[in-house]
Parts: structure tokens; sequence; C-alpha cells
């Protein structure tokens, strides 16, 4: 490391502009133990971390608890995929030289358990139930990979700037939602690093939510149902639809979908998909009259306009004409948008207490990108490419050449941005949330015991 | 509750304790158990009465019945095994019933999560067909701090309300009474969309007031159950050895019947017989799943749990097992990914890794409850099929003509399981009197049929020669 030091320090006796230019290709893409040894050494971000972890419970105030932070689990998963589970921490420092010293290939967080969970097998003995996860972030987790009946451009973990628009949508529902609805406000997106999107909800009210009420939160966002077997997934019931999802269809998913996703995805371009659309008209006659009608067009293709978008106009004029307006078909125009739009969780990540999720910052091993977090207010300009990679970062550390502070070297790299994003956006308010709560809760306290004194 | 030998008439108590038992009026909220003297054979008996009762309702539950179809099914059962002619008795029974219960579901997680669920879907329905006057009284009893919408809030949001009312198929003409609780209050209300929700406030409509209740009251009987198992284990248990302790066991066995954690026939299958197997003696869901792993060379993790556990419990050997799902798995994710990421979990599942808990294969109750979600092939074939899907799949399995219309008649009314067990007549040729009630019941039913036919086959060819 010396001798890069002194290489690099030389170099910058040369011009600057020319050097942030060239830099950052002398270090090659890449994703490796090396690579990761100087991310974790001069960039992760471990102070805004842990601060965030602890809630306002490292502080000084009398009603803070001190045990809080170290009672959380987290994972490590190193190279060859060896699993350090139950791992905690009770400082700052402490975290930061196991990180330095395991250099984990990625970082998991947990629930914060009733006892620490690096100690869990001394409780073991006195009994049962006495280790249990007692707070814990509400979570979301969604994939990318679980739209690909939907989407044509890519399949699997490949994701591009046409089918990434789901994923915005769901940001959009989701957040609107937890804070309209749930009243929540302490709320984190991080970029997953490859093909989607993590959601923690941090206010206090959030994290000591049961399983049943998790769960509960989470089949209110639920529309998509059934299995690969069954045919129609999205079922919208009732003559309207409830405010929350009105408010969706009407602000986001409609406009997504006919302004984005009709043309982006091509989704009436060929017989197959057309056919897929039509399966999802429940009444034969119907669907084959729109059928005859996309033939028709098929033959006089004069039309300026393009197909997708003829052919999703003749399918809502004619769903949607007087006669067709019977039971059934009535949401058939709703239910096809809520189908190839609405945003499709992973229940299970959300539903209970214990499941684990990987942390903000962590590099991803398969694309070498940085999960950083995603601003809601401007997601629609989020574009996953451009997220910094770790090849990216140590060449913009080289080019400016390492400082023994490390603050400084996060500012320097295109890193900086997410992190002073975290910070203001997300942190600062939360903290302050945290500390406002923690006095409130502890006056009270304070009157309480003062009341049974005076009796 | 004090349990006597003797035949003394009880005195009615129950019906002056008042306070004791809890409850206003003929629905008690179960706060303390009664001072009363219970007979032994009563004690059995009662709860034998209150068991048919809750088994009814899961059977309810499981078959997927509308709120209104479960009000009429509790109100039916509770009239058939519960009613006295004297009032007081009938509350006499209610209350030891319930009390005897928790004494013989605290045991396990497992029968406490059964019995919590039970009784409070049994309360809830009660609590619907009570007057008004006494779900007012209800309410004042479980202390619910609640007020009543002032009349300029309601007004704001009055259009949501009606939205919300019409969204669940009520009519426009929005109730006068709402309660603007915690949302936390009402997870059913929530996870089903029936509330509208603003800034953390659910909006609880007074025919909706159950919900509230009901979480009240789960919330009660879940810690109490808590209590009574340390109890149980630490004095009853031994106090009663002679006594109660025996039949309390006997009762949690008399209504749960195996659970197939272990395979009950010394018969162990083997690796290469599976494919057969599924052909004979598989489920629908099983096989539906074994065909999509031979397809994909991968199942989602329901999948991997619903179908691993069963071949635990068709007697499918760990390293056989582990074989079973390598030999697939490495065809899409490598063998070395498999043994890193998925041979865990079924060690797990054979209670050689973490908890150490012997997992139990799920039950057509479980499964039918199930939400497969994107790419998932797990669930009840019968409820989350789509209907042609469903047909065809029968085909498949050789079920066709008027067999087949019975079946799909069976699952338009939502009676996933007897749609199971016609299907298992239909291809086994003989009436299934019990009914399928877990896959590993159909597979070792279908088993013994299968060995039975093979033996007289057997000595047919014998004789002869």
């Amino acid at each position: 490391m010396g001798r890069d030091d002194e290489q690099v320090d030389s170099m910058e006796i040369d011009d600057q502009k020319q050097q942030q230019l060239e830099a950052p290709a002398a270090v090659p893409e890449g994703f490796n133990t090396d690579y990761l040894r100087v991310y974790y050494g001069k960039l992760f971000p471990y102070g805004d971390f842990f601060k965030w972890l602890c809630y306002g419970n490292d502080g000084k105030h009398p009603g803070c608890d001190q045990s809080y932070v170290g009672r959380r689990e987290f994972s490590f998963t190193l190279e060859n995929d060896i699993y350090l589970r139950f791992q905690s921490f009770d400082s700052a420092t402490e975290l930061e030289s196991s990180i330095k010293e395991k250099c984990p290939f990625k970082i998991d967080i947990g629930p914060v358990y009733s006892v620490d969970p690096s100690k869990r097998h001394a409780y073991a003995q006195s009994g049962n139930n006495v280790f249990v996860p007692v707070e814990r972030e509400l979570i979301f987790d969604i994939d990318i990979s679980d739209y690909d009946d939907v989407r044509y451009c890519c399949s699997g973990a490949d994701v591009c700037l046409d089918c990434w628009p789901l994923m915005t949508i769901a940001i959009k529902i989701l957040d609107t939602s937890l804070r309209d609805d749930f009243g929540f406000n302490h709320i984190l997106w991080v970029y997953s690093g490859r093909r989607g999107v993590h959601c923690w909800v941090c206010d206090s009210r959030a994290r000591k939510l049961s399983n049943e009420q998790r769960a509960a939160i989470a089949d209110y966002f639920r529309v998509y149902k059934g299995g690969e077997n069954a045919l129609k997934k999205v079922s919208l019931a009732g003559p309207v639809l409830h405010p929350f999802l009105a408010r969706s269809y009407m602000d986001v998913l409609k406009t997504f979908f006919e302004d984005r996703l009709l043309l982006s995805q091509q989704l009436f371009s060929s017989e197959e998909r057309c056919q897929k659309i039509l399966d999802l008209i429940p009444d034969e006659n119907v669907a084959s009259e729109v059928h005859d009608k996309w033939q028709g067009n098929r033959r006089s293709s004069i039309s300026k306009e393009d197909v997708n978008v003829t052919r999703w106009e003749q399918l809502k004029t004619t769903l949607q004409s007087g006669k067709h307006k019977a039971q059934g078909l009535r949401r058939c125009v709703e239910e096809i948008v809520f189908s190839y739009t609405y945003p499709r969780l992973d229940m299970e990540v959300s539903k209970h207490m214990n499941h684990l999720l990987k942390a903000p910052f962590c590099i991803h091993p398969k694309t070498g990108r940085v999960c950083v977090p995603i601003d809601p207010s401007n997601c629609d300009d989020f574009d996953p490419a451009a997220v910094p990679t770790l090849s990216q970062l140590l060449g913009e550390l080289n080019a400016t050449g390492f400082k023994t502070d490390s603050e400084n070297n996060l500012e320097r790299t295109s890193l900086g941005k997410s992190i002073s994003f975290f910070r203001t956006s997300f942190l600062h308010p939360l903290l302050k949330a945290c500390k406002e709560e923690l006095e409130s809760a502890y006056n009270a306290k304070l009157q309480q015991s003062k009341n049974s004194l005076n009796w | 509750m004090e349990i006597v030998r003797s035949h003394r008439q009880v005195a009615a108590a129950a019906a002056a304790a008042g306070g004791d038992g809890g409850g206003a009026g003929a629905l008690p909220t179960y706060k303390a158990a009664p001072q009363l003297e219970v007979r032994l054979e009563e004690f059995e008996l009662f709860a034998i009465d209150r068991l048919r009762v809750l088994k009814g309702i899961s059977d309810g539950l499981s078959r997927g019945k509308r709120p209104e179809e479960m009000e009429k099914l509790v109100s039916e059962l509770w009239k058939t095994y519960m009613r006295h002619q004297d009032p007081a008795e009938t509350l006499n029974k209610d209350i030891i019933s319930h009390f005897v219960l928790r004494l013989v579901y605290c045991r396990t997680e497992e029968l406490r999560k059964w019995f919590l669920s039970m009784e409070t879907a049994l309360f809830r329905y009660r609590f619907r067909l009570e007057s008004p006057e006494s779900q007012r009284m209800l309410m004042t009893e479980f202390q619910l701090p609640y007020k009543a919408l002032p009349h300029s809030e309601f007004e704001a949001v009055k259009d949501k309300l009606s939205q919300v009312a019409r969204s669940i198929g009520q009519s426009a003409n929005v109730e006068h009474v709402f309660f603007k609780v915690p949302f936390e209050e009402v997870p059913d209300l929530v996870a089903s969309r029936r509330v509208f929700l603003s800034k953390g406030y659910a909006y609880v409509a007074m025919s909706q007031v159950v919900s509230l209740v009901v979480t009240q009251f789960r919330c009660n009987i879940s810690k109490a159950l808590a209590l009574t198992n340390r109890k149980w284990t630490a004095t009853i248990k031994e106090q009663e050895k002679g006594r109660l302790t025996p039949i309390v066991e006997a009762l949690s066995n008399a209504y749960f019947g195996p659970d197939y954690s272990q395979p009950k026939d010394t018969v162990d299958i083997s690796l290469k017989d599976i494919d057969q197997l599924a052909k004979s003696s598989f489920p629908l869901c099983m096989r539906h799943m074994l065909d999509k792993l031979r397809e994909n060379h991968h199942l989602k993790h329901g999948g991997r749990m619903q179908f691993g556990l069963f071949l635990k419990g068709a007697g499918l050997k760990l390293e056989d097992a582990l074989a079973f799902w390598r030999a697939e798995f490495s065809q899409k994710v490598g063998s070395e990914r498999f043994d890193k990421e998925y041979a865990y979990t079924i060690r797990h599942n054979y209670g050689k890794e973490g908890k150490r808990t012997d997992y139990t294969p799920y039950s057509c109750q479980k499964i039918i409850s199930a939400t497969p979600g994107v790419g998932d092939h797990h669930g009840c074939p019968f409820r989350h099929f789509g209907e042609e899907n469903l047909r065809a799949a029968l085909n498949k399995m050789g079920v066709g003509g008027h067999a087949l219309e019975e079946i799909m008649d069976k699952v338009k009314n939502r009676h996933y399981q007897l749609a199971c067990t016609l299907t298992f007549e239909t291809t086994h040729g003989v009436s299934c009197d019990s009914g399928i009630n877990h896959p590993n019941q159909y597979f070792s039913e279908s088993q013994k049929i299968l060995r039975a036919k093979n033996q007289t086959m057997e000595s047919q060819s014998q004789s002869a020669t």
C-alpha cells in the first residue's frame, strides 16, 4: 500500500482535471477481497450506520436503553459463503474493527432480540422463550425477477431502464401509503445492488409491530394473488376500489402503464402478448370481440399511431362501452393495469420480525454496485446503471490520493452524495424524533412514579 | 375452579358468580377461572363438546367459508353441542369447558396457536350474534378507551368512508358511528382493506367493532395460555398425575390425530421409487410440485417446505432427501451452491440444524390457507389453480367425465378437501370414508390399498398356477 501512496502522491502534481477523467479507468471493474478491504477501510460509513441502529439510545439521557444496540443481530457472509450469524456490537468501533477484520461480502441486519444474540446459548439454559426478537424495522423487499411475466426486455436478475420503472412504481405506491395511510415518517429506500429495492420503515411504532400486524400491512398491500397456476392473478371485487387502490391507480399505475410500459415493453406487439391480455378478460365473447378489432387494425396498418396504443384504446372502449358494463367486466381494465404494474412484494420478508435483510451501503458481489439509498421523492430519476461501483469508487480515491480522514475520502467520491442524503434526509430527522420520544417516555415514567409516591 | 369426584349437584353458580367467568350477558370473556365445583366426568364431557365446536370451526375456516356462512355455522354448532335448557347451565358449561381446554391446549406452541385462533373465531361469531346493547356492554367490559368520532371529523372523511363501504359491497349510506383507533388494533380489517386508513388511524364502523373486541380478547387469552402453561409444567402436571393429567393428555391427542412427523409405517421410500410412487400415491399438490421440480430443477421456499416435509413424512431418509434435492437443484444452481445454500434447510427440516425441531409435514388445512405468490407452486391445487389448469392437471391423473365435473363442483363450493377426497376415490376405485385431511394420510391410505391389491393379485396368480 505504501508504494501506491507514493505513486498517487507523485501523480497529484499533475493536472488534476486530467486525473479525474482518467483515474476511474485505472481500476479494472470487478469485485474482490482487495477492493472490498479498501472500501471497508476508507469509505464505509460506520458512524452514520451505527448511529442509525442505536435509535438515540447511545446518548447520555437517563432514559436511554444502553443495551439496545448490543441486542441487534448482524450477520456476515464471508467469501466462500460462510455465514456468521448472531454477531453483535456495542459500539461503532467494535463494528468497524470486526468488519475490517472479516471483510464480509455481505452484511445482513436482523432484529433486536431480548438478549445479546451472541450470548444466546448462555440464556438458553434458563428456560424457554428467553431468546426472542423484540423489535425490528418494518421491511419490504421487491425483486424485479418477480415481474418476469410482465416484462419482455429482461428476465431473471437482469434489469434495464425499460423495466426499472416497475420498481419506481413500487417505491411511489408503498412510500405514499406508508406515510399517508399508516402515518410513518422515517422510511429508508435502498437499492439492493442488482435487481430490486429494499424498504426500511424505522419509526418506533413500526419497529414495535407484532408479526400479526406486519402481516396485516403486507396483506393491505397485496393485490396479486394466486401462484403460477391461477389464470387471473389480480381480482378486484366490489363496485368501487378501496381509496388506497383508487389513489394508486389514478396517481401512479394508470400513467405508468399508458405512458411508459405500454411502449417500452411493447405489451400488445405480438399475438402471444395479446393473448395474455385477452386471458384476463373473464367473458369469452367480449374477449373475442376485442380480438376481432385487433385483427382489423393489423390489416389497415396505415394508422400512424403505435400498435400498442391503438390496441389498448380499442380494448378500453370495448370494455367500457355501455353494453359491457356488466358485473365482472367493470373492473377489467383496472385489473389489467394492476396485473402489469402493481408492486409485487416478497410477503414472507415483511411478515416476520426475524427475517434478515441486507444492510445499506453493502456492495453487491455480482454487480460491484453499492446499495445506496434512493430518494423516494426523486425516484423517477434513479438509474441503477448509474449507481457507483466499487472499482469506480476506488478509481476516484486513487485520483486524488488517500487522506487519513475517512470523512474527506468519502466526500471526494461519488458515494458522498448518497451519504449526505442518508444523513440529512433520513438520519437527522429520525434521531430528532427518537430523542423527543425518549424524553417524553422518560418524563411520563417520572410522572408516574411521582404519582405513585404521592399515594 | 375446583374439580371434585362427588356426584353432588353443582350449584348453578356461574350465573350468580357474575364477574368470575366474566361476561355481561350470555357471552363470557373468561377473564378468571370460576369458583365452581366440577364433577370429573363433566370435566371431560364438557371439554369434548366444546372441542367438537372448535373442530367444526376449524373445518369451516379451512373450506374458506365467508363470514356470514361462518356465523351460521358457529350458531348451529353451538346449539348442537353446548346449549342446555337452563341458560345458567349453558353458561356453566361454556365457562368450564373453556377452562378445561385451556389446560389441554396450553402445553405446546402448536396447540396454543390452534386453540387461540379457534377460540377467537368462536368468540368473534358469537359476538356478532349478540344484540347491539350487549355488544356495547362487552366493549365497556374490555375497557376499550375509544369514543365515537365527533361530527366535524366525521364530515371531513365521510366520502372516503363511503368509498370503503362500497368497496366491500355495502351500501353507500355510511353508518354514523365510527371509532378512530390506531391501525395496530384492527389487523384483520387492515389486512382485508375493510377500513379507511389515514395517518396511522383506522376508522372502524360500529358494525366492525367486533374486530376491536376480538383483538383484546385474543390478547387476553394468549397471555392466559402462557400463564397456564407455566402453572401446568410447574405444579399441576405433577399434582394431578393420577387424575387430570391423563385426561388432559388424552384430550389433545383425541383431536389432532397423527401428525405424520415420524413415518408411521416402517416402510421407507427410496430415491428411485419416487416417480413411481408419485404416479400411484401422491396427492395432486405433491405430484404437481414433483413435476415442476423435475421440469425447472428448482422450487421456491414454500414448495421446498411443503413438498420436502411431505417426503420426510412419507419415509424418505435424510441422506436420500439430500441426494434427491441435490440431483435436481444442481442442474440449475450447481451442486456447490446447493450444498451451501439449500442443504442447510433440508437438514433443518429433519431437525439436524438450528433449533433442532423435527418439523411436522403440513396438513391440508395449512396448505389450503397458504398464499402462493409469483413463481410459487405450493398450496392446494383445488384452491389455488385456475379452473383450466386444474382440469388439465386432473386429466393428467386420469380423472375425467362425470367424476371430474363432480370434483369441479366441490371446488366451486370451496370444499377443497372433499374435492381431493373424490379425486382419491376416483383414482383408487374405492371409497375413502374418513376424508382426506393430510397429504401424508392420502399417501399412506393409497399405499395400503395398493399393497392389499398386490397381495390379492399375488395370491390369485399363485392359486392359478
